[in-house]
């Protein structure tokens, strides 16, 4: 008999109720809220006079909306200049007040991203079900938990219930052999892994991480890892539990403590995948042939190595994919055939969920320690990922160094990963983003995107084009 | 929720793959706390030349005459037509309101993102997955024939087009069942209420560390 996946014990614990009909009944330990996706569920409960069914299990924050400003974010909710995105944080805070449950407001020092404040505060832990109206709760699966995002007709349903109607999902190993180079970064190798397997690739299926590189991994890189997920097509990422995963959780403010962190600690060194467990589709890599990556396009699938030349549509048969490849040169504004070093940002966004974390912060700040940004930057912007990491970070003296290099060290929030607030790009300008989506309007309306990692976006800040950070 | 059971309507196009969240509804709409109004910035960024902002008024705008949905012949189209990944990028159901507050009730591709596929089930939306070559006949009919009309019939699962061709297609049967009916789910969910309460006792013993700490 095969044995089990992390992905199939993790479901199997959750399971309330199996129905005929292939449906399951879920149950949610940690429900996380933020403002953007929320206050339609909170607006159905009240329609229907339903409460929540269990109010420990939920977290409040509010982060895509928040400035990011010293001035304007220091007034809190009452200062957001923008009318629109003042009421949605303030009814958020409503909402939480009128529900009770527990929010981390806008200048609590815990406030930050929802996926960076969860795993930071003990809130998600090894071996639970977690969901959030956000796309990128895969992030939290780098703990070893089941962790994905929801709509908010399904925000309203956890918080009525606390249980979701799912159907379970296939398998996939991705497995990333060998070492990675020096200046290659878990940003790079999950979009290696997104250039393997295409945007739509992990669709139907629930994708563990793993080989050597995962496990010599940190757990920010981890968690980098499992926020590209979705962007791969898959709802959810996970990594096993091992000893940085424990290290990683132990003392912080949620996490048990004492004789139950003993007994945690007990159940979660089981939550990894038997030997013998059966995958319906591995994807295996080897971490000494990934190299820095560059996304060109509007899709995150769009990438190459930073020693790699964009794509000629004359060469490509298929015509969807043809049409595709036109369509992005053409919003880009790039010729087919340069060189991915030729391309020049007008400005540089160093935060979102996927890489705002100290350790991003510090790969950053090694880059550029003691340089200035290249003069035809026009911003380049370092917003960390939550106050924690921004306390951490000063501690540090890294925004110093960020400062003195010409940048601005902002306050936590999701700020240019979307655009909701007043940082964006404008009409036609290229940004190296360390964030996760390069969609056409994504971080302003005609703005260009290309991922990389935060070394990369550090580099190409400095060298004013995009460079090859291992030759740094 | 609202139910669906068959509709015949005009069809449009949406003749690229990939097409992510973002398209279907851009950030500065997201800032709204209703669930209604996203009919006129449905796909915003294509369909008008200039940038959208909230609580505008869309009928002064600079609309893309490129664009299909601002063409005559796909006005009042219910079915969407669309390529691979439809859907994919964040959880909004912003998209799915936005569609359906638009006159969409299905939408018909090849394959969808998980999570938008998901929503649109919630929002009485009917998506459709038929075969790629299917997908590509369809298209071509549909830019041959002003006009061009399907009929979707979800108790029979089954597309027919103006020609008599019939396609069926896959639907599980717990979705199916409820946007037939147009059943709220959480009412059904509730209907296990001891189910749940006796797998949170359960849970409790095994992993109290899951429960009474963030108060
Ligand atoms: S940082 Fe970006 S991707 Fe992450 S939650 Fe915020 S908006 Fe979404």
């Amino acid at each position: 008999m095969s044995g089990q996946t992390l992905y199939d014990k993790l479901w199997q614990s959750h399971l309330v109720r199996q129905r005929d009909d292939g449906s399951a009944l879920i149950y949610i330990d940690r429900h996380l809220i933020h403002e953007v996706t929320s206050p339609q569920a909170f607006e159905g409960l009240r329609m229907a006079g339903r409460k929540p069914w269990r109010l420990d299990a939920n977290l409040a924050v509010p982060d895509h909306n928040v400035p990011t400003e010293r001035v304007e974010r220091s007034g809190g909710v009452a200062a957001i200049a923008d009318p629109v995105s003042r009421l949605q944080v303030q009814t958020l805070d409503d909402n939480c007040r009128d529900f009770d449950i527990v929010e981390f407001e806008i200048n609590d020092v815990r406030q930050g991203i929802v996926h960076v404040v969860g795993p930071e505060q003990g809130a998600t832990l090894p071996g639970m079900t977690v969901v959030c109206g956000d796309s990128h709760t895969s992030t939290h699966g780098a703990l070893g938990a089941l962790a994905h995002g929801i709509g908010t007709s399904e925000v309203e349903h956890v918080l009525a219930t606390q249980c979701l109607i799912q159907q379970k999902m296939k398998n996939m190993l991705v497995r990333i052999d060998g070492r990675l180079q020096p200046g290659v970064l878990a940003k790079d190798v999950v979009l290696a892994v997104i250039g393997e397997i295409g945007t739509a690739g992990g669709s139907g299926y629930a994708i563990e991480f793993g080989g050597e590189v995962v496990r010599n991994m940190s757990m920010e890189g981890r968690m980098t890892m499992c926020n590209m997920s979705i962007e791969a097509g898959a709802r959810m990422g996970m990594v096993a539990v091992d000893d940085t995963t424990l290290e990683y959780v132990k003392g912080r403010p949620y996490a048990p403590r004492g004789a139950m962190w003993e007994r945690a600690e007990q159940a979660w060194r089981e939550l990894r995948s038997d030997d013998h467990a059966h995958f319906d589709r591995v994807v295996v890599l080897r971490g000494e042939d990934i190299k820095p990556q560059v996304t060109w396009g509007t899709s995150p699938e769009m990438v190459l190595p930073i020693d790699g030349c964009l794509p000629d549509p004359a060469n490509i048969e298929n015509a969807t994919e043809r049409a595709a490849v036109e369509r992005a040169l053409h919003y880009m504004g790039l010729q087919a055939g340069m060189p991915i070093t030729a391309i020049r940002p007008d400005r540089v966004f160093i935060g979102s969920c996927t890489n705002s974390r100290i350790e991003d912060l510090r790969a950053a700040a090694a880059v550029v320690r003691g340089k200035r940004v290249a003069a035809s930057l026009k911003q380049a912007l370092v917003v960390p990922g939550s106050g924690q990491v921004k306390k951490q970070a000063e501690a540090e003296g890294l925004d110093k160094v960020f400062i003195e290099a010409g940048m601005e060290w902002r306050e936590p929030g999701c700020s240019m990963c979307l655009a909701m607030n007043a940082d964006k790009l404008g009409q036609g300008e290229h940004c190296a983003s360390t964030s996760n989506r390069n969609f056409e309007g994504r971080q302003g309306f005609g703005g260009r995107t290309h991922l990389v990692s935060p070394a990369m976006a550090a580099a190409a800040a400095i060298a004013g084009h995009f460079v090859d950070v291992r030759d740094w | 929720m609202k139910s669906f059971v068959a509709e015949r309507g005009v069809v449009a196009p949406m003749d690229r793959a990939n097409v992510d969240t973002d398209l279907i509804i851009p950030k500065q709409f997201l800032k709204s706390i209703r669930r209604s109004g996203f009919g006129p910035h449905l796909f915003d960024d294509l369909r008008y030349l200039d940038e959208g902002q909230p609580g505008q008024d869309c009928s002064k705008r600079p609309v893309n005459p490129d664009f299909p949905l601002n063409q005559p012949r796909y006005q009042g189209a219910s079915i969407l037509l669309a390529r691979e990944n439809f859907g994919c990028g964040s959880s909004r159901e912003h998209a799915p309101w936005a569609l359906e507050d638009h006159g969409f009730r299905c939408i018909i591709a090849p394959s969808f993102a998980d999570i938008f596929y998901n929503n649109c089930f919630k929002n009485g939306i009917l998506p459709i997955v038929l075969d790629e070559h299917v997908v590509d006949t369809l298209f071509r009919e549909l830019y041959a024939n002003e006009g061009y009309e399907l009929t979707v019939d979800l108790e029979e699962q089954q597309v027919t087009t103006p020609n008599g061709d019939i396609y069926s297609f896959e639907v599980d049967e717990f979705r199916r069942h409820c946007l037939l009916k147009g059943l709220d789910d959480i009412g059904l969910t509730l209907e296990d209420a001891d189910a749940i309460r006796a797998y949170e006792l359960g849970s409790r013993e095994r992993s109290p560390w899951l429960f009474d700490v963030i108060r």
